[in-house]
Order: C-alpha cells, then structure tokens, then sequence
C-alpha cells in the first residue's frame, strides 16, 4: 500500500474539481472496494478526496426520496444498509432490497454506499494481482484468466481482452428497475441510463464505465414502473452468504390473464457488466407466464455466451437461475 | 524428579470435581474485553515494523534487487535483502541466503521502517528484476509421473495376501478420490515481535511450539537456544500452520538485530499463502473388496501428495486406513510429488482429514453396490482390536457411537434409493461417516507452586509451556489442577506458553491434553503429597504422626481418615514453610503400553440440494464421539464443532486456487478463499459416549482437537449422492459438479 495525502471535500463542487484537476486523486467514499484495491498495489492514488461529509451539505446526497413520477431518487452516499431496510424500497422495489440484502457482509454494506456499489470492481483474481498480466489494470499486458483459473468469469460481454465478471447485486436490480445515473462533474450535470453506464471491455477493458475524472454520482434515480412490487433477486453463489454471485437474475413481472404484460430481465455474476436481457424481455412479452416461456427465454438471454474452461457451468446456470426467479414472481400471490 | 506412573490407580481414584465441569473459559473475559494480550500486542517499547516483499516468480534467480527507492522513503530504516543479508543456517527455510526463487511469494526482501504504514509504502517501491528459471511445476496431476517414495516415516504398509483378497470378493470398488491444497487461515496472522537484549533474544510469537521456535530460531541465528526467549500468551488459531517455525521468525531477530530495535513483523493475509504451508493436495487411489454379505476381503489405499522443490512433507492419508476396519488383506502406500511451491505442513487431522474423505465415500459406494446399510457395512468389519498390530484397543465405543448417533439422527427414516427424498425445491439425502484419530502422547512437564494469599487461603500458580490456541487450555489445565491439588478452579493460576517455564510438547496432533494435561495432574498430585508428608513430619501440625495413606486432601484442607478427627488447612501449613511456599517441579515420560489408543466418532448428516440450481446446504449434523474423558463439556463442544465446520468447509467451499503457469496464489483472500459462514451452519448435535478408559493416560483423555473435522467431507458426499445420485469424488463438491452440466 502506498502512503497517500486526504483531503475531506465540504462541497460537490469542491471534490469534483479537486478530483478532475488531478488524475492521481480519486473520491472516497464507504472505501469497501477502494482501500481494499489500494492494500493490493492495484490502485496507487497520490491523494484521497473523502465525500463522506458532502451530505452535511446537500443533505439529498445521502437520502431516499420519492420522485414527482412516481420514481424514487438514491442519494449516491446512502448506505447499502439504508436501501435494504427503506420501507418504500421493500414495498415498491423488493427486487433491489433482495439484491442489496444478497451482497456482501452487514458491516461491509453498513460502510458501503450507493455509488461506489455502482464503480466497485470486478474480483478477477488477476486483476487483484499486481505480479500477473491484465489488461484491465495494465492496458496491453494480455489476459492472465483466459488461459488460467476462469470459474468465476464472464460468459456474457467479453472480449478478447478480458472476461472480467462485474460483481454488483445492486447494480443488476437496478438496472431492472430502469435506473437513471445523475452526475456531477466539472462540466456541470449529466443523466446517464444505467444500462449505458457501464461499458463493455472491448479492446479497452481500462474503461468501465461512462465517467469522466471528477465526475461524481450524485443519485441514481429508480423507474416509476407500476408492477416493480412483483419483483424478485435470486442469487446462486458457493455458499449461503458473503459470495460473489455465480449467476443471479432480477426480474420484475406483469402478468395479465396468465400472460405478461411487461417484463424486466437483468443478470448478475455473468456479464462483464451487469447484464440487461432486452431480447428475452422481448421474447417474453405476451407469452403464458409458464416455465416453458421463461426457458425459451432464458434460452434467448443467453443466446451469446462464450464459455471458457471452467465457466461452461454458468450458462446452464443462468438460465436455470432466471427461470426460477420468473416462476417465484409468476407464482406471487395478488 | 520425574514421576513414575500408576495410570489405573489414578484414573479410577477421580473424584468428581472441576474436571467435565462445563467451566467457563478462565480466558474468557480477557478475550471479548480485548485485553487478552497476542504477540504483535504485546507493550514493547521503541518498536519498528517489518514488512515482506515477496518474489512475483516461482523458480530462476533474482537479477537485481533495486531498494534504492524504497531506502529514500520516508521513514525507512534499512532494506534487506540477499545482497545485505547476514548469514544465517536457512535449513529448509527461505531466509535470504541467496539470489534463488523456489516459489511465487518467497520472501526476497525485508523492509523495515517507523511505522507500519512507512514500511509497506516502501517494501512497493522495490524493484526486482528475475533470470527466468525452468517452468515452474505446478500442477501436481500433470506431474504425477514424478511421484515417489519419501524417505521418512513408513509410508507403505502390507497385511495378508491382496490378490487372494482380490479373488475373494464377489464385489469391488476401484475409485479416484481427490482433495485440493487449503490453507489454514486462522483468524489470528502469524505474528513475531523480536527484541535483542544484549545478546539475548526475546521471540514474542504467534505460535504452537515456543520450545520449537526457541530451537529454530537459535539454529538459524547460530546462537545457543538459552539465550532465546519465546512467549506466547494466546494465539488467534493455529490449526497446525504455527505447528513449525516459518521463515517470518528468524527474517523479524535479523531485522532487529540489523536496526538495534525491536522489530514486529505481522503475515500479510496472502503471505500465510506459500510463505506458511497449507495441506497439500491428494490423490487418492482405493480399491475395496467384499464377499456378498458385506465382509471386507482387501482394502488397497494409495495417496499422492506434493510437497516443496526443497523440503518432504507427506500428508499421510492412508494411515487411519491401517486400523478403521477389520480387514485381513490391506495394502496402504503414499508417494509425494515436488512442486515448485512453498512446503506443505500439518493441517488438523493430517492425513486423516483427506483420508477418510476416500475410504469412506468408498464404502459408502460398497454399500450401494451391496444394497447394504451403510452402517451395517461397518459393523460387519467393525475392528473389535487393531486390525494392523493385533493388540487390543484401550477403549473403543465406535459401536455405540453408530448406534446413538443414528438414533438422535433419525437414520431409520432414510429411503434407500439416491434421490427418492425431496421437499420442494431440494433434494434431501442423508449420509454418514465414520472418525477415527489416534491418542498420541509424549514427555511434558510441569510446576506447580503452592502458597497462602494475603486472605489466608491457598493458592497454586501451576506452569507448563504448552499454548492457548482458543483451545481451552487454560481452563482444563486449570481444572486438572484443581482436583488434583484438592483445591477449587479460583483458588489455581494457570500460566503457559513461556519458554521459561517447563517444556510442553508442540500444540498439535490433539496431544496437548493427553501430555500436558497428565504432566499438570501428575505434577499436582506430587505436590499435594508433598503437602501430606510436610504435615505428618511436622510437629506443629495436628496431623503430626500420622500416616500419610490415612490421609485425604480435599478443598484445600489435609484431613486424617482414621482414628480421632484431625485437621490443618492448606493455608496453615503453608505458612510454616521456607517462603509460605511449596514448590513441585516434574517432567513426565509416558510408559511404554500395551494398547492401541484411538479416539473415533460417527457423522451422520442431512444434505439438502437445490434440484435445479445445484446449491448444497446442510442443515444438521449429528456427531457422536468416544473421547475419553472430556475435560470440560463447553470447550469440547466448541472444539468439536469447529472442526465439524472445518469439516463443512472442506466438503464444500475450501480450495486455494494456484495459477498453474505461475504459482501465483490466486484467492488468498477472505472474500475468495471460501470458509463456512454462520449462514452455512445449521444444527449441530455434538455429544459424547462416556468412555472411562483407565489405559490410555493418566487422565484418561485421549484429545478431541483433530477428530471434529474427520469423516464429516465424507458423510456431507455421501449426503450429496443420496439427495442425487450424483458421486463427487473431488473436494470441494461445489454446485456446478452436481448440475449435471459438465456438457452444457
């Protein structure tokens, strides 16, 4: 770990700028990925900018809001703990309560905030390790997990260049809930879809999402979608909790007369970003909400997976996983 | 004085005291108020941190070592590495002698500065530069052509005629087991605070030997081994990973020699990945064969293990194999294989761990190919002796542990048919295993001191440098004490883990109880005889005169047994002696016996698998042991359950993932090295088959530390291919090997 200088920001404006005048600065907020990622010599920033304290300011930042079009607005330094125990989140949107609850340990998401949930990083064990080739962390280095221990990987989104998975539970019911990402730079304010937010690794796994340095997550902000009380996360992973997802599907469904009216798909632990299914969702509309239809769509969800060595297992997986959350929402009572 | 044993007359003359009293641990409130004191913790002054840089290669040379950065970083006191480094007698351990990599994480350089903080800033500024070795051997199942003989111990075994056993069995199972390379990670990281005095040398050590560090620490400084202090008060967890002395205690006396300061040097958590062994991996080859009615005709049993390019370490897996069952025909052999990794070591129930995960899930495949009950299997070969010497057992209730254990568990509910149990969405499957370890004891010693406080009560400091791993020793020790000395547990201070005090054998091999605990009895009983004979000689004392055999010490007061009443307190007597003191000091060597002495046990579990998404749960196990005598009823609990968890973990999460192109160590971390989390953990019905074993040992304890984690992998797979049909023969079973997708 090397030494750094801290710097507590009192004001948005502050940290961006503090942020966007120098490349080797990076916000701090709950640190549960960053601290981590600096111990192991991946991230080597000469200066920390502590956010912890904008909230004192612009209280909204750490708050849970209801939005004038029936959405809900996440501050970006509310807490893990604080989206999984809101009341309004449980009743309109248990999916992300699910998904926040199947994430890390209670102390871990005690710390951890809505933001850095969205920019953590992927667990790649070669991305971790600064003695081993990775082109995410060293552009051009080559792809250590290709040819090595892969279990864990992509199957959906990769590149020649990488097959890191992205670990979020939250991300991926959020991205479900049709979730809109506000942020703050230096050049003012931008709304990102979430589905746009982070980007594929391509031939530049480096670049994760649409940030540019010094832009900060002010909020994200959930759909007002009507039916997102019947919603689900289910989340398979090595053991009974405090594991990375090996497959997990959040699902909202809207069954009218035993056919669905709308759907949302999205996939965690599979994709080098969490992974929205517009193409099942498509293949499922209209269908009878029966197991035969969430197989056909599943089918279609993963109709590009690329398996390596030891990932074939997660496609299977997948499928299986999404089915399941299909048939526990379908079989909802009300 | 040493102490000659009367073992029958001592055990049955026990009186019911502190000893299987379920005691709190005396430890207890120091531990959760944080002011129980662990190595790196302990008050030294003026210290300086150390941190390891470790090679980024497993085989060739270091070219260059450029510290120039790092010895310009702020705080920095001195950068040591090959090119620097005093001379020291490395043995098998990697202490910068020279410019050779033989694993990835081997420590290259020791960097010590001010703070922690400094030292680590720098030890990332060094520059290391590398002559490319041979590829490095990693995988050991593309390297098995490598196999052979280790030279030590006795690795191969033979009883009757195999292939007549061969040619007598009307059905076999000839299978491949597999079990992959873990670390311990103990909660606590290995830890050493050294402090130079002069010439002599003070070890503040995280360890489960303080005379072995002592030793290792004196040959590889080339200093006497009186001039070397260790001490270790309490150790966060050992597991065998703090059995030996690894290379971090002699690099943290040279780094304080070298800075004339007292030097702490805390393991990084993935420095406790190759720098600290973990169990090697096995492969495990076993045929078995049976007569129709379930009579076993020849058991073969071959492992394969690795072991360092430089150092043997066997894990010997099929040396429980020699004695679970009666069977005339037995073949066992073992065969290592050098990696280029760090070497391997003890990790609870080495050997047996493993092991018993194969022989038996194979008999767990010979009662499905014989229709047969699984336990009705074992009792068919149940070994009412030592099938491989001939001689008797000194207590054995494995036969009562089968039958309790199934009736607590429900057994007789079980369908026979694999996958004909479901409820919902999970397949339910009920398995079971056998546990068998061995009682070993060795030379301990012990001292007790015996005085009156200021209220005028007795009181017994008693000392042995055995070790405080969360274990319990300090309260069975100071249970054994109490009854033995006749006093209550508040009335005895028990202190260990001080190579000023007398030597106890390392904390492992569940042998801590069965040595220590008999030498603190054994030394206790000496002293209160002691008591005895001062008072009868003593013409101040009411019991003047009397024979000592006529007379009993109990809650600290002598008292005559025959004629007219007659007594004197501890206290009272004490007071009359040079210093109010009286002071015992033995060293036991235990006797040669006749018996065979083994703890076993019985496992029985409940798997529950998700039938489409493969996730495995256990939501009850049921074990039942004969251990002996249990020393404390709530320490035992906690000892057997953590090796039942341990046991979980091995079944279904542990694995340490090595890059085979580099030896990188690629989880040695708590979030990707997987162990149990109390999520995991269900019902655990733990309980205990009485045995009063006046054989085994002085106490009749035959040590309960390994036996927790053994037969549970195998009972949890057996649990498996009931809920599923599915056979996992390759720890860990994780969910993608019961999908059913291996072609998806």
């Amino acid at each position: 770990m090397r030494s750094f200088e801290l710097t507590v920001a009192t004001s948005v404006a502050d940290a961006t700028h503090a942020v966007a005048a120098d490349p080797q600065s990076r916000f701090i907020a709950g640190g549960t990925t960053l601290v981590d990622l600096m111990k192991l010599n991946v991230e080597t920033p000469h200066r920390l900018v502590d956010i912890n304290r904008l909230a004192n300011a612009e209280p909204s930042l750490a708050q849970i809001v209801a939005l004038p079009n029936g959405g809900l607005r996440i501050g970006a330094l509310a807490r893990n703990s604080d989206i999984a125990w809101s009341d309004v989140v449980k009743a309109k949107y248990p999916v992300l309560a699910e998904a926040v609850l199947a994430g890390a340990s209670g102390q871990i998401r005690n710390m951890a905030t809505t933001g850095g949930n969205l920019l953590q990083r992927t667990r790649c064990y070669y991305f971790r390790d600064t003695a081993m080739p990775c082109n995410k962390r060293m552009p051009g280095s080559g792809c250590s997990a290709m040819e090595g221990h892969n279990r864990i990987h992509a199957v959906l989104g990769t590149s020649k260049q990488c097959i890191a998975t992205h670990p979020s539970d939250m991300a991926v019911a959020m991205l479900a809930l049709d979730a809109v990402v506000h942020v703050r730079g230096p050049k003012g304010e931008r709304a990102i879809p979430l589905a746009d937010f982070h980007l594929l690794p391509g031939q530049h796994p480096e670049r994760e999402t649409m940030l540019a340095q010094g832009e900060l997550i002010t909020s994200v902000d959930l759909g007002p979608l009507a039916f997102a009380a019947r919603s689900h996360y289910r989340k398979v992973r090595d053991r009974a909790s405090y594991a990375f997802a090996l497959a997990s599907a959040a699902v909202v469904l809207d069954v009218n007369g035993g056919r669905v009216r709308d759907v949302r798909i999205a996939l965690g632990g599979v994709g080098t970003k969490p992974w929205r299914s517009r193409e099942a969702e498509r293949a499922l509309i209209g269908k009878p909400a029966t197991a035969a239809a969430f197989r056909a769509a599943a089918e279609v969800a993963l109709a590009g997976a690329v398996p390596r060595s030891e990932n074939a297992f997660k496609i299977e997986l997948a499928k299986r996983t999404m089915v399941r959350a299909l048939s526990t929402v379908a079989a909802m009572e009300g | 004085m040493t102490i000659s044993e009367r073992a029958k007359q001592i055990v049955t003359g026990a009186a019911p005291g502190a000893v299987g009293a379920p005691l709190d641990r005396v430890d207890g409130r120091l531990k959760v108020t944080g002011t129980a004191r662990y190595s790196a913790e302990m008050p030294v002054a003026n210290v300086a941190h150390a941190v390891i840089v470790g090679s980024t290669v497993a085989t060739g040379r270091i070219a260059s070592i450029d510290a120039s950065a790092a010895e310009r970083a702020a705080g920095v006191i001195r950068v040591i590495t090959h090119v620097n480094a005093p001379k020291l007698t490395a043995g098998a351990l990697t202490l910068l002698q020279d410019d050779r990599v033989r694993y990835n994480g081997q420590p290259i350089a020791v960097v010590v500065a001010g703070t922690l903080e400094q030292a680590m800033d720098a030890a990332s500024l060094i520059a290391v530069t590398y002559i490319e070795g041979a590829p490095a051997a990693i995988d050991m199942a593309a390297r098995k052509m490598d196999a052979y003989k280790p030279a030590g111990g006795q690795p191969d075994s033979i009883r009757g005629d195999i292939e007549a056993g061969i040619a007598a069995a009307d059905v076999k199972v000839d299978a491949r087991y597999s079990t992959p390379f873990v670390n311990h990670n103990a909660m606590e990281p290995h830890a050493t605070l050294a402090v130079w005095e002069g010439d002599e040398l003070t070890v503040y050590d995280s360890t489960q030997h303080v005379y072995g560090t002592r030793n290792g620490v004196a040959n590889a400084l080339g200093i006497p081994p009186e001039k070397v202090r260790v001490v270790s008060h309490f150790v966060g967890g050992g597991f065998g990973s703090k059995g030996r002395m690894w290379s971090h205690v002699p690099l943290a006396a040279m780094a304080a020699r070298a800075v004339s300061r007292p030097v702490k040097l805390v393991l990084m958590r993935r420095q406790m990945f190759g720098p600290v062994g973990g169990r090697p991996e096995t492969s495990q080859h076993i045929v078995l064969g049976a007569r129709r009615d379930g009579t076993l005709t020849v058991v073969r049993h071959e492992s394969v293990s690795h072991t360092s390019r430089f150092d043997e370490f066997v894990e010997m897996c099929a040396r429980v194999t020699r004695t679970l069952y009666a069977v005339p025909n037995l073949e066992t052999m073992h065969r290592i294989v050098k990696l280029d990794v760090g070497t391997p070591t003890y990790q609870r129930a080495p050997g047996e761990a493993p092991g018993t995960f194969a022989l038996e899930t194979a008999m767990d495949e010979l009662a499905v190919s014989l229709s047969m009950d699984p336990i009705a299997l074992r009792l068919k070969n149940y070994a009412e002796k030592d099938p491989e010497s001939g001689r008797a057992f000194s207590s054995k209730a494995l036969r009562e542990c089968y039958r309790v254990g199934a009736e607590r568990f429900g057994w007789s509910k079980r369908s026979t048919r694999p996958r004909s149990m479901r409820d919902g969405n999970a397949l339910v499957g009920y398995g079971m295993a056998s546990a068998a370890y061995p009682t070993r004891r060795t030379n301990a010693s012990a001292s007790v001191r015996l005085m009156a406080d200021a209220s005028g009560a007795a009181r017994a400091l008693v000392q042995s440098a055995t070790h405080e791993l969360g274990t319990g020793a300090y309260t069975v020790m100071t249970q054994i004490a109490a009854d033995a000395l006749g006093l209550a547990p508040e009335q005895v201070r028990f202190e260990l883990g001080d190579t000023r005090m007398p030597p106890s054998p390392v904390s492992g091999g569940s042998m801590t109880s069965t040595s220590t605990g008999s030498a603190v009895h054994l030394t206790c009983l000496a002293a209160k005889q002691k008591l005895i004979e001062l008072a009868v000689a003593d013409r101040s004392s009411p019991l003047f005169g009397t024979r000592p055999e006529n007379i009993t010490a109990a809650n600290g007061r002598l008292s005559r047994t025959t004629g007219t009443r007659a007594e004197e307190s501890y206290a009272a007597l004490l007071a009359r002696q040079p210093d109010g003191a009286v002071t015992v000091r033995a060293d036991i060597r235990p006797a040669a016996s006749e018996y065979v002495t083994h703890a076993f046990g019985a496992v029985f579990v409940e798997a529950r698998v998700d039938v489409e998404l493969g996730e495995i749960r256990v939501p009850r196990i049921v074990a039942m042991y004969g251990g002996g005598r249990i020393l404390n009823a709530k320490t035992a609990r906690s000892q057997l359950a953590g090796g039942i968890i341990w046991g979980l973990g091995m079944a279904l999460e542990e694995k340490t993932l090595v890059d085979h192109r580099t030896g990188r160590y690629l989880n040695a971390d708590l979030a990707e090295y997987h162990v149990p989390v109390n999520a995991d953990i269900g019902m655990l019905d733990i309980s205990f088959i009485e045995e009063a074993d006046p054989h085994v040992n002085p106490i009749g304890v035959k040590g309960i530390g390994e036996i927790g984690i053994i037969g549970v992998t195998a009972a949890i797979g057996n649990a498996v291919y009931h809920a599923t049909g599915v056979r996992v023969r390759d720890l860990p079973i994780t969910l993608d090997k019961v999908l059913g997708t291996a072609r998806a």
